[in-house]
Parts: structure tokens; C-alpha cells; sequence
């Protein structure tokens, strides 16, 4: 799948755009905060409802403007689309799809993308919760159902947190804890299916890591994945340190039996401290370079080239299970934090995507075989094109 | 920002449920603008409502006297009781007109985070209407959202005990749509919960 066309009115810096784009590379140059990486988060928004920037959408309506909108042409073979979302600040959002008007959370449904962007690094060096959400986006792509898992799922440690708070206030009545067992049993089956979800993830990006890491950093340095589950740590701890490490897929059952086991071994300390102490919630994906944590012991580049490589990975998976073309790859500022050799090669790596956009604030940064048609960006405005 | 009455008249009409501060401001400057608009009759049916509406003695249905029109109809069998949430839903089953038996609205679903626990529904009053062995099934019908279900899984657990048939509505695709309609989640949750096909 490619976009053909992108049209803004009033997003971020944007008062009004109008970018023409083509299949293969298309670059964005720009000085700093001119607006190249507005112009990329738009069109991830459109495939994702979300922004890697913020968290609430009313930022990205230009300041002063009551809208935003985002309006992409899409060409998928012989099928033209034309995807809008209007972003506002006092009323619910509204899509459209050739402009017949759809639902809002319907809209991901017909475009999909990968966004690289500088903040894919705490990936690798942040907590725990970002490699979560990096594994819950993906398995959401693939299997839309697990939205509604993961959401309840959410929910119940909300509930169950609530209700061992009120317990502990009260001093544990026997009631209350009647209550407790039943979110107990929502907790254990929604959370069983989301570590075996997850582990499976796991297994199948695996290889596809190796390769990434491989292409990209031109070294295989055993780039490997894990799951650290708190289900299966004897401790108490914030999140799931200590556990022992799993590579293979863990089935629901085998999840459930262990998750009951820990929710009774800890159920005393769970009501002194009226959190829920085990659970997806509390896991964490343990990235690895040559047997060697990668948080806490892998240099920028390496980290870097991680970073690439389970994005790559994703969109390796998500392109061959795709029935609408591949996902468009975007990557933003990722050029000038690497050395000239990876850059030629991350530059071959996404070479065979149907569309590449990329923003850099140096054009020499970027290797020429992606400059083709080039853009350039001041002042929220395209000022001109090279191709 | 209006001046006075007019900001709390929005105000007080975005405390309503479904209404955001746009349509507050909608329906109050149409109260104040349309002339055949009667606030009269507006102010006394909402009187009207909370002195004479209460809820029945039995099942906890609104009604207007101490039973409620189901409660008080003899042709209906006290052999089954439908267990849900709210009175609204005692009205979209009544539609169906497939159900001849009497209800009890439980008031709510159990949800820590709304300060709803079983003390706070009317599962006592259910648990005696059971005593005298009157009732052979429950139905339960509370909505299929996480509290929902784990009202049911609680009540479930009451009644298990009990001599009864205890059952529960079936969830899945919405009928009489299109398959092609359904949202990938309940499409996908009506996969996971497929049956073998019986004959
Ligand atoms: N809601 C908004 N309304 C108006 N301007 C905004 C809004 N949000 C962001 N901006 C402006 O957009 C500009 C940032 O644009 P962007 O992040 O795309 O820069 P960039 O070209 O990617 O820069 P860099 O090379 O530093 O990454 C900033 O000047 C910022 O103030
Ligand atoms: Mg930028
Ligand atoms: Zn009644």
C-alpha cells in the first residue's frame, strides 16, 4: 500500500498542506522544528489513532483551530481509498472513508504503518511498560479480538486493586473477599490468554530479529528475545525481576495453573499492600545482545540497531500476513544516529517496502538511494520539491 | 462562561448521563429560545416523577404503586425469575415478549471502582424470594461486560446450592444484522466461543 496524496488543515504547524508522494523513498528535509515529523506522525495517526508524542489528541489541532484533519489518498494494486479523520477539540472525532462516514476505531482497518522514531530507543532502555505496549500494539494488529482481552483484562486490576484497597481500610471482611475470588478468576483467564498471546508473539519475532539485527548492524551479535513472567518469580518485587527466563510458547493452561498458584502464595502480601502483585501487567520482554542484557550493558548504536530491528521485525510480520500490500515504513530522524555502513544498509533493508517515508534534518545524513523525491520543509510549508 | 442562571442551567444539564457540555449548551439555549418550548410541563412531569416513581416491593422494577405492572399480572409464572441489571433492561426483554416469567433488577452490576459491592444490589431480596421453592429456574441476564459477568459468576455461586435450574443468556453476533457488520472484537469473541453443531 502506498498514500499517494496527503492533505492537512490545521495539524500542529500546519495551517493547510498539500503533498503529493510516490511509490518508494520520499524524504522530508527541513531544519529543526520545521514540521517534518508532523508530517509523519498525521499519517501514522490515521493508521493508529495514537501518536508516539502524546497521549492526548487534541495537541496535534493546530493552536488557535477548533480541527484538525488528516486526509490521505491510498492506493493499495488497483484500489484508490480516500481515509479522513478529523481530529476535535470539544466533540467526538470523525471518519470518513470515501467520504462515507464510518466509525472512528474502524478507521486503522484500512491503512497500516510502521513508525521509527527517535523514541524507540526506550524500547531497549526504558521500562518495562513501553516493551508491553510494543508487543499488546502488535498482537492487537493481528488479531483485533485481543483489544477486547487486553481491556478487560486492564479493568479487572483496576477492580481487583479497588477492592483489596477497600479490604485492607476495612480490615478484610469475609464478604469482601467472597468478591476478591471471583475478579481472581476473570484476572487469572483474561490474563493466561494474554501471556500466551504475548509468548507466541515472541517466538514468532524471534527469527525475524535475528535477520533484522543482522541486516542492519551487518554483525549477528545473537540479538534474542524473552519473557520474563511474574507468575513464575517467587518474589514480590515491582514487575517481574528475577523470574526465570522463557522462550517458548506458554499456553494458556500452563500460565493459568502457575498464575493461581502465585495469587494464593501471595495472596497476604497483595492485601498489606492492596496492589495486584503478578500478572501481564507486571512482565517484561528481556532483550539480549550476545547473552548480555541489552538495558544496561549495549552501546547507543546497538541499542539502536535493536531498536530497528524489532521495528523491522514488526513490519516484516505484519507485511506477510497483510491482504493490503505492506505497511508504510516511516523513519523518522533515524539516519543521523547511525554510522555511514548502517545507514547503507538500513537503507537496503527497507529498500523493497512499496513506500518509505523519511525525515532528517541533514540530507547528507541519508544515504542517496532514498533521496529521489525530496521535500523540503520551513515553517509548517513545503517549499518545493526535487525530484 | 454565561451570566448566572444560564451557566447553571448548562451546568446542570451536563450532570445528565450521554450529555456533554456541547449539547448542554444545545438543549439549554433551545429551552430558551423556542417560543412553543412548554418548561411547564417539562418541570412538573420531573416532579412528578421522583414524588410518585418508586420501586416495586418485589423485583425492584420502577412503578408507580408498591407492585409493579409485571409483579401485579396473574398470568405471569412464578416459576422463573430473570435476574438483570436495571429496569431498562427489564423493558428490552419485555419487546421480545419471550418471557412470561417475573424479573428481579438487581439495581447494578458489582464494580469496586463504582463503589458497588453485592451488599449494595438486591441480591438479598432475590436469595428470599427463592426460600419457599415457588422458583424452579434463574435466568441470569446482567450485561456481557466484564462486571456483568462477574455479577453472574457471583450470583451463580449463591444459587449453585440451591435446587434450581440456573442459566444464562447466550452472547455473541447481534442477529438479524449482516455477519459483514459485526466489529472485529465480537466477531472474534463469537470464534472463540464456537459450538459443535448438534443433530
Ligand atoms: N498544536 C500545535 N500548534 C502549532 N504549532 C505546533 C503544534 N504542535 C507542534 N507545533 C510546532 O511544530 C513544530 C515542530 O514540528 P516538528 O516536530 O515536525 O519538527 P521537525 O521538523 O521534525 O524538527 P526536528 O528536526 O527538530 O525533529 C514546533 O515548532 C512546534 O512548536
Ligand atoms: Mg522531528
Ligand atoms: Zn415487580
Amino acid at each position: 500500500m502506498i498514500v499517494t496524496h496527503l492533505s492537512l488543515t490545521d495539524f500542529r504547524n500546519y495551517t493547510t498542506a498539500e503533498v503529493p508522494l510516490v511509490a518508494g523513498a520520499n524524504l522530508f528535509v527541513g531544519s529543526n522544528g520545521q514540521g517534518k515529523t508532523n508530517l509523519v506522525e498525521s499519517l501514522a495517526y490515521l493508521s493508529t489513532l495514537g501518536s508516539h508524542r502524546v497521549s492526548v489528541d487534541h495537541a496535534m489541532i493546530r493552536q488557535g483551530a477548533e480541527a484538525a484533519i488528516i486526509r490521505a489518498r491510498l492506493e493499495n494494486g488497483e484500489r484508490q481509498i480516500l481515509a479522513e479523520v478529523q481530529i476535535n477539540r470539544s466533540s467526538a472525532n470523525r471518519a470518513q472513508i470515501n467520504r462515507s462516514v464510518i466509525k472512528t476505531r474502524d478507521l486503522p482497518r484500512y491503512f497500516s504503518s510502521v513508525l521509527f522514531a527517535p523514541e524507540d530507543l526506550t524500547l531497549i532502555r526504558g521500562e518495562p511498560s513501553g516493551r508491553r505496549r510494543f508487543l499488546d500494539e502488535l498482537l492487537v494488529l493481528r488479531s483485533p479480538r485481543l483489544s477486547g482481552v487486553i481491556a478487560d483484562y486492564d479493568r479487572v486490576v483496576r477492580q481487583r486493586n479497588t477492592l483489596l484497597k477497600s479490604a485492607r481500610a476495612s480490615g478484610v471482611k469475609g464478604n469482601q473477599l467472597g468478591t476478591l475470588d471471583i475478579w481472581d478468576d476473570r484476572l487469572v483467564d483474561l490474563g493466561s490468554q494474554l501471556i500466551e498471546a504475548r509468548s507466541a508473539l515472541i517466538t514468532e519475532l524471534q527469527p525475524e530479529v535475528t535477520a533484522a539485527y543482522t541486516a542492519v548492524a551487518g554483525e549477528d551479535h545473537h540479538a534474542t528475545l524473552a519473557s520474563q513472567l511474574s507468575i513464575f518469580s517467587g518474589s514480590e518485587s515491582d514487575d517481574a525481576g528475577g523470574a526465570a527466563l522463557r522462550r517458548d510458547i506458554i499456553t494458556a493452561r500452563e500460565a493459568a495453573v502457575a498464575f493461581r498458584e502465585s495469587l494464593v502464595r501471595l495472596r497476604r502480601s497483595e492485601l498489606d499492600r492492596a496492589i495486584t502483585l503478578v500478572g501481564p501487567h507486571r512482565d517484561d520482554l528481556v532483550l539480549e545482545l550476545n547473552g548480555l542484557p541489552a538495558r544496561g550493558y549495549a552501546s547507543h548504536g546497538e541499542s539502536w540497531s535493536f531498536a530497528l530491528a524489532l521495528k523491522l521485525a514488526s513490519a516484516n510480520i505484519l507485511r506477510r500476513e497483510s491482504n493490503m500490500g505492506d505497511p508504510v515504513l516511516m523513519l523518522d530522524d533515524v539516519f543521523a544516529e547511525l554510522d555511514e555502513s548502517r545507514r547503507l544498509r538500513l537503507a537496503a533493508a527497507v529498500a523493497d517496502f512499496e513506500q518509505v517515508l523519511i525525515t532528517a534534518a541533514v540530507l547528507d545524513d541519508v544515504p542517496a538511494a532514498l533521496t529521489g523525491n525530496t521535500v523540503h520543509i520551513a515553517h509548517g510549508t513545503i517549499v518545493g520539491s526535487t525530484p | 462562561m454565561y451570566d448566572g442562571i444560564v451557566q447553571e442551567l448548562i451546568d446542570e444539564l451536563g450532570r445528565l448521563p450521554g450529555i456533554g457540555p456541547k449539547s448542554a449548551q444545545r438543549i439549554a439555549f433551545h429551552i430558551l429560545q423556542t417560543e412553543t418550548f412548554d418548561v411547564t410541563h417539562l418541570a412538573e412531569v420531573l416532579m412528578t416523577v421522583k414524588e410518585k416513581v418508586r420501586f416495586c416491593d418485589v423485583c425492584g422494577n420502577v412503578t408507580e404503586q408498591e407492585l409493579c405492572n409485571i409483579c401485579r399480572d396473574p398470568r405471569r409464572s412464578a416459576a422463573t425469575i430473570c435476574v438483570v441489571e436495571e429496569a431498562k433492561d427489564v423493558v428490552a426483554i419485555e419487546r421480545t415478549r419471550e418471557f412470561k416469567g417475573l424479573y428481579q433488577v438487581l439495581g447494578g452490576a458489582i464494580s469496586p471502582i463504582d463503589g458497588i459491592g453485592p451488599d449494595d444490589l438486591r441480591i438479598r431480596q432475590l436469595m428470599q424470594r427463592l426460600a419457599d421453592g415457588t422458583v424452579t429456574e434463574v435466568i441470569i441476564a446482567t450485561d456481557p461486560n466484564l462486571e456483568g459477568e462477574a455479577t453472574a459468576t457471583y450470583l451463580s455461586r449463591m444459587l449453585m446450592h440451591l435446587d434450581l435450574r440456573v442459566t444464562r443468556l447466550a452472547s455473541g453476533l447481534p442477529v438479524g444484522g449482516d455477519l459483514e457488520y459485526a466489529d472485529e472484537v465480537t466477531l472474534g469473541r463469537a470464534f472463540e466461543g464456537r459450538r459443535l453443531v448438534e443433530n
